[in-house]
């Protein structure tokens, strides 16, 4: 493989995420990933592996700790170099919106570094679009159950058939100008407080 | 005049973020048509690259982040300025409990002073006879937490490179790598050294407002960019800020800013530890409180105005551990990333005294004194370095040259 003599660091506290990004980089032919999900400790294991590139999340807070690594060379024994400001604007950009950061050594060719942090935004930016689905999908679900839940009350309480219980809230929510998951929540909540 | 402008502004969960934080809270921004969106960051660098590649139009940043940037020192060196301080003081040093111990063993009284803490921190260094170096946790390499905590270990005949290891911890995980013995002391911004305080893990034995009284930290840092093509918009903005740092100096707002900040959105810590943050009644361990005079000064003493003489004093560290040569260039280069011009063109509509000069002699004022100044009644001082040394803008190289023979080697 051409690309298996790059050792590449990841650091990302996210399990999943992390797991793409490997799963990325073995397919372009990186052989030498490490992954690690806490930064606890990370200089000792930046001295053994030696890592020609480094990518990180920027929501790791440790992002300060492992910059001010690369300036004490005690801790770190080859000079590290950001590869944000070696490279353009817009990648930086597209780095940056998705999330990601990477470094490299020193002297690393720009162009052999580039098709990493590229596949590390695209991942990152297909990790955030299958998270937000999944949040998505979810409230989607919540909502479907509680507009279940007003129904049966509307039902029981006023003695509405199923379709009719959906029409009046329906209904309500268009005259309020408001979501039907927001009638309903409202509904049940009201349902919940006469009750006690 | 301006159409309201929407801009997003980068914060760290810290004490100094009160202003920002109040602005937009208290409608000093929406006053000036300002839509401010605040957005709480996990790192000195995020902000860095945020505010560089323009997600922030502004952001609460460590005073020597431009000049480290302006200096093509960090990464995305994007040409930065810093039109207003956002105010003085606030840090403290921490030690683990049993560093504490050891310590108050060697004579500390205790008190916070900076000399008496050093003095029996040499002696425990001396006692452990090199067998282990101090591990020191500050921010950031480009921060004030270093080079105040260098600037006093090297007063008091502490290396900080030879007798201390000095390695960069995010503020709020301080408290755990206090408690959990990762480190042994540590150089914060409030609160943070009052939650490890008040969990249990750490005592303070100095703070920044002993070392060098109202002394500069955070400032507001913008792209000469953004600041070149939004003049208006950026002058709004130091009106908002001005007028937020006003309300948040007054003391009989301290509680209700202590409540504002304890949010969870902001800086989610107990609003009674940040009142005792913001009126200098620190809680230095579980039985002792000491009451420090100017902790965390927010307007008083032009406490927001850019002194040109800060940016050059953080200049003169960056060059005394070898972060930057120094060269007449460089030390123009981190002068004028400090905009004291801007400040006064934003604030000239308000009935406030601006100050008359750019620099000032640091540490030269051993009482509160009236100042020359656009309107009467600015008060500076005292601001003093605990060690008796000046800084005088004007004589920089010869104390570039001298600051080394303190080094205690």
């Amino acid at each position: 493989m051409t690309h298996s003599d790059l050792t590449i660091l990841v650091i990302d506290e996210n399990a999943i995420r992390s797991s793409i990004i490997e799963e990325g980089l073995r397919q372009a032919g990186h052989g030498n990933v490490t992954v690690i999900h806490d930064a606890q400790g990370v200089g000792r294991i930046i001295e053994n592996l030696r890592p020609d590139v480094i990518v990180i999340d920027l929501e790791n807070p440790n992002r300060d700790m492992l910059e001010s690594m690369f300036q004490l060379s005690r801790s770190v024994k080859r000079p590290i170099a950001m590869f944000v400001d070696r490279s353009d604007q817009s990648m930086i950009e597209a780095a940056v919106e998705a999330g990601v950061s990477a470094y490299i050594v020193d002297g690393l060719r720009q162009e052999r570094v580039k098709p990493i942090l590229d596949m590390a935004i695209s991942r990152f930016n297909a990790f955030s679009k299958m998270a937000r689905e999944l949040e998505e999908a979810r409230s989607e679900l919540e909502n479907r159950k509680i507009i279940d839940r007003a129904k049966g009350i509307l039902m029981k309480s006023k003695g509405l058939s199923e379709e009719e219980a959906y029409r009046l809230l329906r209904k309500t929510a268009m005259n309020q100008n408001r979501k039907i998951g927001e009638i309903a929540q409202s509904l049940v909540m009201a349902a919940g407080l006469l009750e006690k | 005049m301006m159409d309201g402008a929407e801009i997003s502004v980068g914060f760290l969960p810290l004490l100094d973020s009160a202003i920002l934080i109040a602005a937009a809270e208290k409608g000093f921004a929406r006053d000036e048509r300002i839509e401010m969106k605040l957005v709480r960051e996990t790192s000195w660098a995020n902000i860095r690259d945020r505010v560089a590649v323009g997600h922030f139009q502004a952001a609460h940043m460590l005073a020597p982040m431009p000049i480290a940037s302006n200096l093509g020192l960090s990464p995305l060196s994007v040409p930065m300025v810093a039109p207003m301080a956002l105010g003085l003081g606030g840090n403290a040093v921490t030690v683990s409990v049993p560093l504490y111990e050891e310590m108050a063993a060697h004579g500390m009284t205790g008190d916070l002073d900076p000399a008496d803490a050093g003095r029996a921190l040499k002696a425990v260094i001396a006692a452990r006879g090199g067998a282990e170096r101090l591990r020191i946790a500050v921010v950031h390499p480009f921060s004030g937490h270093n080079y105040e905590l260098r600037y006093w270990l090297a007063a008091c005949g502490i290396d900080p490179e030879r007798d201390a290891e000095i390695i960069v911890v995010p503020p709020p995980l301080m408290p755990d790598a206090l408690a959990s013995g990762n480190i042994d002391m540590c150089c914060v911004g409030e609160p943070w050294n009052s939650v490890a305080v008040s969990q249990g893990g750490g005592r303070i034995i100095t703070v920044k407002a002993r070392i060098w009284r109202n002394s500069p930290e955070k400032v507001l840092g913008v792209t000469a960019r953004w600041a070149d093509a939004n003049p208006d918009v950026l002058d709004a903005l130091l009106r908002a800020l001005y007028r937020a740092a006003e309300w948040c100096g007054r003391s009989e707002n301290a509680e209700e800013l202590a409540a504002v900040l304890s949010r969870p959105h902001w800086l989610d810590v107990d609003a009674k530890l940040l009142l005792g943050c913001l009126t200098g009644a620190l809680a230095t361990r579980p039985d002792r409180i000491v009451q420090v005079d100017d902790f965390f000064v927010r307007h008083e003493k032009a406490a927001t105005f850019p002194w040109q003489s800060h940016a050059l004093w953080f200049y003169s560290q960056m060059v005394r551990w070898g972060q930057s040569r120094h060269s007449p260039q460089n030390a123009e280069i981190a002068r004028d990333s400090y905009r004291p011009d801007i400040y006064r063109r934003a604030l000239k509509p308000l009935p406030t005294p601006l100050p008359g000069a750019n620099l000032k002699v640091e540490g030269a004022l051993s009482r509160p004194q009236h100042v020359g100044a656009s309107k009467a009644g600015l008060v500076l001082g005292p601001d003093g370095f605990f060690d008796g040394r000046i800084f005088d803008p004007d004589a920089i190289d010869a104390y570039i040259a001298g600051q080394n023979q303190h080094r205690g080697k």
